[in-house]
């Protein structure tokens, strides 16, 4: 199966993610995708501007693995990724996942699965700009408590 | 040559994103933080051994003092924020 991970400045289009994964196959039954934007309030905070920066070359082979994970444990016959870096503004898209599979249940896991995994694995890094000044985000914990929980799920 | 890399807070606080290192086939990351701290000041060895500091050999997290290849790339970043 072919994962489609995507490390980009430039905004996405979520109808053509979506057609993409849908003309997977024609077993496809479902498809559920997950996009995150932008906030403009953080940590009470007014967000001008979110700095997105990774690491070039493991960021792409850790998506990959978290999706060939998702591949294990559930039916995948699609999936998609895609991250933006960069400057963004509030309201803006950053991220996408997108998972095509028979029966909506796996799909609707695999698609959480992979974005609690990619919080907390993929190496990806945000700083605020903000009107009380620029700082880089420290990780969440209930995003940790969110991946952890599916160490122990089946 | 080996050649260190630096993410995010880390770049920001050391002030650059990437040095080469001259390292032996066996060294090991505190070995290597020492050698760091030693060539560029102090500040090197209290930000790479900060406790919560992620690094990855050959972009493949790492955990306890590995052994370092003379060719590896070494990377130093903080606990990641993406999604």
């Amino acid at each position: 199966m072919d994962f489609r991970i995507l490390v980009q400045e430039e905004p996405f289009s979520q109808q053509a993610e979506y057609d993409a994964l849908r003309s997977n196959s024609l077993s496809v039954g479902a498809v559920v995708t997950f996009a995150g934007t932008v906030r403009d309030i953080n940590d009470d905070d007014t967000v001008k501007v979110l700095h997105l920066e990774h690491y070039p070359g493991m960021t792409e082979k850790e998506l990959s693995k978290i999706l060939e994970e998702a591949s294990d444990r559930w039916q995948v016959l699609g999936a998609t990724v895609i991250h933006r870096v960069g400057d963004l503004y509030p309201g803006d898209e950053i991220v996408f996942v997108g998972i095509a599979s028979q029966h909506r249940g796996d799909a609707f896991q695999a698609c959480e699965f992979v974005m609690d995994y990619l919080k907390t694995r993929a190496t990806f890094w945000k700083k605020e700009k903000t009107v009380q000044g620029d700082r880089w985000l420290t990780t969440r914990q209930s995003d940790v408590e969110a991946a952890e929980s599916w160490e122990s799920d089946p | 040559m080996a050649t260190v890399v630096l993410f995010a807070s880390i770049r920001e606080d050391l002030g650059t994103d990437e040095v080469s290192c001259d390292i032996e086939a066996g060294t090991r990351v505190s070995a290597l933080i020492e050698q760091l701290a030693t060539r560029n000041g102090p500040e090197w060895g209290a930000v790479l051994r900060a406790e919560n500091i992620k690094i990855a050999v050959n972009q493949e997290l790492i955990s306890g003092d590995v052994e370092l290849g003379p060719d590896d790339e070494i990377a130093f970043f903080p606990p990641v924020t993406g999604g």
